[in-house]
């Protein structure tokens, strides 16, 4: 890429700040990502069009094509995906709406419930509902005759899963809006439904449309759901990991991998598409919209929210239930036997240090890098041509990149001999820049759907006032992202602390976090402390988030005073 | 003043620490990969550091699967020095990929013969024998008014329907040695029709070799197709399982010890392999294991009956290793496409 192509301004037009800077910071954040994450997956890739003796072939695609079963793996797929997708953001967006665009009492509260399926590893789901639908399931008699193992546990526990994902862009969706918009519709009478068609759905569309991309992509690439509930009902998820860790065939897993990029190939198209059409929802002249209290709509979602908090805190409960029975369900005794064993002698007391710092450090690094590059690509100008189209495909691929899949590259690409970087291999900063890649996706949508909020106007009068955009960020765009940063470095903690599928293959004997440390306790055969252990995350990610809630609160009265409208 | 002294405190603290850190220096840090369960590890690092206090372990353990596919991965620039405790059947990909170091314990010739890889100097040796089992849960056993289990043949009784679980061979090492285990114990066709019966009756393929004996011991399902040393901790947790060995016979593997090739810690890891062939560690490769490396040693474990060795089918590894991918491509296309789970 020439850096030429940068100087296409007029002549004796001087390049803006923002065109000399930005340009070259945005080239930065293209090379970290593609040093982090294409050249990893590369290496795992590459073994897809290569025989047993690294000559170039095909052949891998052929043995797939051959291989029984995988057709109805693709469409397997393909259908869960979709149903998952069609049931989980509407039931978000509801939660959403009914979070930000109407007077409820305990909104945190709500939110953090809504979130609390991130809170514990995604063990938790798949072991809760087994408990409550599995053949000794309390609630078995729901699903009549059939088996939760199959579609039928791997969509609810998707569903449960996915969630938080779709609810943290939808909220920042919901959370801005042009009061002036639904004033203009009050004036012509224009009735509520009309206004939810006209102006609210509209407002929030660019986050609907990412939120059903980001949910869709973690049910095609999940796979430690299906692993545990799927039964005998084949996906491609499982089937990379059984190439990969069960035959150890590197090439055919990652002839897998390639196939589950492309909807995420698919779902970089439609976010490009819908990008050129997105208009900013709050002007420069915007005045925030601010629900009154109306207890025809406040009523009925308030029972909406009841009853999703109360399946999503009995999913968590289930799994605290077990961790407090000496053996479920044959011993009901309650006891803390499987709290100290799990702590003393699992020694898990040191993963879970671990993974507070793990955690700690991904938030601390992954939130600043995931909205600069945001704000670089959606407020700054400059850089070569194509840089931009390509720092958006690197930021949308992670959300069809399997765990596994990027773990194993990672080892394959850092761990080369000749790769000046394999001090790295082993060390703490892997897991932590493992991670921040691994959630880039969701992040990045966030960043962008609360930056999209904004009026280009902003920068447009900063310039003319020669107001660097780097003050404009920090006294305007910032501020007003609050939320939505807080939100990112929160997602990137709590996911940190429970992910399992990448780390797996990263950890070195001083720095095993607790999410491994519990998968091997419950593949041992020790439900009662893996579920303790779980229980323990769950606690500590919600009094993180507590915390966060409070801290913020004070932040909020200051930076986000304008929110409340003209005192 | 202030500043000096605190100087002075600061050299002092320095040359004594100076002192302390040589000696923790001379500790060769010994990085040993491993699928052995975490309080085994802590009996066998306590009784290797008595006899060598200068060399330091630091396990990485985690399932077969997962350790074999990191060591593959690593293949180009192996952190590991030793693999203790991983699967003969792995070893054997290891050793297929040059990334072994042949090498003769001392005790080596105390040894099992059939404890060890082929060739002059093995590549790896054997430590304990892991093998097939059934765990049986008796609770729902009596509720649900099912037959008794002596033999893999009453398996097949349409009583239990949707009763079982088995390991996925194409996920799980421990799936794998079953089906060869019929394999070789009812010929070719006999062993694929007992399975094509055997599929009528599965509830669900894992894929995990564990989660058979975990589910029959909560009760998900009755019958769950395991090995010895999970049925054994699974019961001794308090579940409500029989554990049965059918008497047609038991497929079984090996956990073994190998050197990685290269490893710059050669000594510290062949003191390593020569202490996992000492009579010590034998024992206590005993307390899980029925059958050890070392003859002679007779530890029993309470649920697994005396003649345990007799019963295990004769394995042919090499034969396992040569039809492996027909095996496997065999099973793929007869059971893993009906996609629903039987009720």
């Amino acid at each position: 890429m020439k850096v030429a192509g940068l100087s296409t301004l007029p002549p004796g037009r001087r390049a803006t700040v923002s065109e000399r800077l930005g340009g070259p910071l945005l080239l930065l954040a293209a090379v970290a990502l593609t040093i982090f994450l294409l050249l990893p997956l590369g290496a795992l890739l590459l073994g897809a069009v290569r025989d047993d003796a690294g000559a170039f072939s095909l052949a891998r695609f052929a043995e797939f094509a051959a291989t029984p079963g995988m057709a109805t793996a693709v469409w397997n797929t393909l259908w869960v995906a979709v149903v998952v997708t069609a049931i989980t953001v509407p039931l978000a967006f509801v939660y959403a709406y009914a979070i930000e665009r109407a007077c409820l009492p305990l909104r945190g509260l709500w939110r953090i419930i809504g979130l609390s399926a991130l809170l514990g590893p995604s063990l938790v789901g798949a072991i809760a509902f087994i408990q409550w639908f599995g053949t000794q399931g309390v609630l078995k008699a729901w699903l009549g005759e059939t088996s939760v193992y199959g579609p039928v546990g791997i969509v609810m526990a998707t569903v449960y899963a996915s969630f938080p994902h779709a609810l943290m862009i939808l909220v920042v969706a919901l959370a801005t809006a042009d009061g002036r918009l639904y004033e203009a519709a009050d004036a012509l009478s224009a009735s509520r439904w009309r206004k939810f068609v006209t102006v609210t759905l509209p407002g929030a569309r660019y986050g609907l449309i990412s939120a059903a991309l980001v949910v869709f992509a973690y049910s095609v690439s999940e796979f430690g759901i299906p692993k545990v509930i799927g039964g005998n009902f084949p996906v491609l998820a499982v089937e990379i990991y059984v190439q990969v860790v069960g035959q150890h065939n590197f090439g055919r897993g990652a002839v897998v991998a390639l196939l589950l990029l492309l909807p995420v190939l698919l779902a970089f198209a439609i976010d490009w598409w819908v990008q050129r059409r997105q208009q900013a929802g709050l002007s420069a002249r915007a005045v925030p919209y601010r629900p009154r209290p109306d207890w025809r709509r406040d009523l009925p979602l308030l029972f909406y929210c009841l009853l999703l908090a109360t399946a999503m805190l009995g999913i968590l409960g289930m799994a605290a239930y077990t961790s407090l029975v000496r053996f479920w369900p044959y011993n009901l005794e309650l006891s803390l036997d499987h709290y100290i064993y799990g702590l003393a002698e699992a020694g898990v007391l040191d993963a879970w240090l671990n993974s507070l710092r793990i955690a700690g450090l991904t938030a601390l690094f992954g939130t600043p890098s995931v909205f600069f590059t945001a704000w670089l690509l959606e407020k700054c100008q400059g850089g070569p041509t194509g840089l931009r189209p390509l720092v958006r495909a690197l930021a949308a691929l992670p959300m069809g990149v399997p765990g596994l899949v990027l773990g194993i590259g990672y080892i394959l690409f850092f761990n080369a001999p000749d790769n000046p970087l394999n001090g790295l291999y082993q060390t703490l900063a892997i897991m932590v820049v493992a991670n921040i890649v691994h959630y880039y996706t969701a992040c990045h949508l966030t960043a962008l759907t609360a930056l999209k909020g904004i009026d280009r106007e902003f920068e447009a009068v900063s310039a003319s006032l020669k107001v660097s955009p780097f003050v404009t960020l920090w006294r305007v765009t910032l501020p007003v992202c609050l939320p939505a940063v807080l939100e990112i470095a929160r997602y990137l903690f709590i996911n940190a602390m429970t992910t399992v599928s990448a780390l797996v293959f990263l950890y070195s004997p001083a720095t095993l976090p607790a999410s491994v440390a519990i998968l091997n306790l419950d593949e041992a055969g020790e439900l009662g402390p893996a579920a303790a252990m779980a229980t323990l995350i769950v606690l500590t990610s919600a009094a993180i988030s507590l915390l966060y809630s409070l801290v913020t609160h004070l932040l909020f009265r200051r930076h986000q005073a304008w929110r409340q409208g003209q005192r | 003043m202030q500043l000096k002294h605190l100087i002075r405190h600061f050299a002092v603290a320095g040359l004594a620490l100076a002192a302390i850190v040589p000696a923790h220096a001379e500790k060769t840090v010994l990085n040993v990969y491993t699928a052995l369960e975490t309080d085994q590890l802590k009996a066998y690092q306590q009784a290797f550091n008595s006899a060598h206090p200068d060399i330091e372990i630091k396990w990485t353990r985690d399932s077969t699967g997962i350790i074999t596919a990191k060591l593959l991965a690593e293949k180009a620039k192996p952190v590991a020095d030793v693999i203790m405790g991983v699967a003969a059947s792995s070893m054997v990909v290891f050793d297929r990929e040059k990334m072994l170091q042949p090498y003769a314990p001392a005790n080596l010739k105390a040894l099992n013969p059939r404890f060890r890889s082929a060739g002059a100097t093995p590549t790896w040796v054997g430590m304990d024998v892991w093998g097939a089992a059934i765990c049986y849960n008796v609770a729902e056993m009596q509720k649900q008014g099912l037959p008794r289990i002596e033999s893999w043949k009453d398996l097949l009784k349409p009583e239990f329907k949707g009763k079982i679980v088995m390991p996925n061979p194409n996920s799980s090492g421990t799936g794998f040695l079953d089906v060869t285990a019929w394999l070789q114990m009812f010929g070719e066709k006999g062993g694929w029709d007992y399975m094509d019966k055997l599929h009528e009756n599965i509830a669900v393929y894992t894929h995990s070799g564990s989660k058979p004996c975990v589910m029959a011991g909560a009760g998900e399902f009755p019958v769950g197709i395991a090995f010895e040393y999970r049925a054994n901790v699974v019961r001794s947790k308090g579940a409500p399982i029989d554990i049965i060995f059918p008497k047609e016979g038991l497929g079984w593997d090996m956990e073994a010890i190998a050197i990685v090739n290269g490893t710059a810690k050669l000594e510290a890891a062949k003191k390593l392999a020569d202490w996992a062939t000492t009579r010590e560690a034998n024992e206590l490769y005993a307390k899980n294991f029925a059958v050890v490396a070392m003859p002679g040693i007779a530890t029993r474990l309470k649920y697994v009956p005396n003649d345990y060795e007799q019963r295990l089918v004769k394995n042919d590894f090499a034969w396992m290793g040569k039809n492996r991918d027909a095996i496997l491509a065999e099973w793929q296309k007869r059971y893993a496409t009906k996609s629903e789970p039987k009720k």
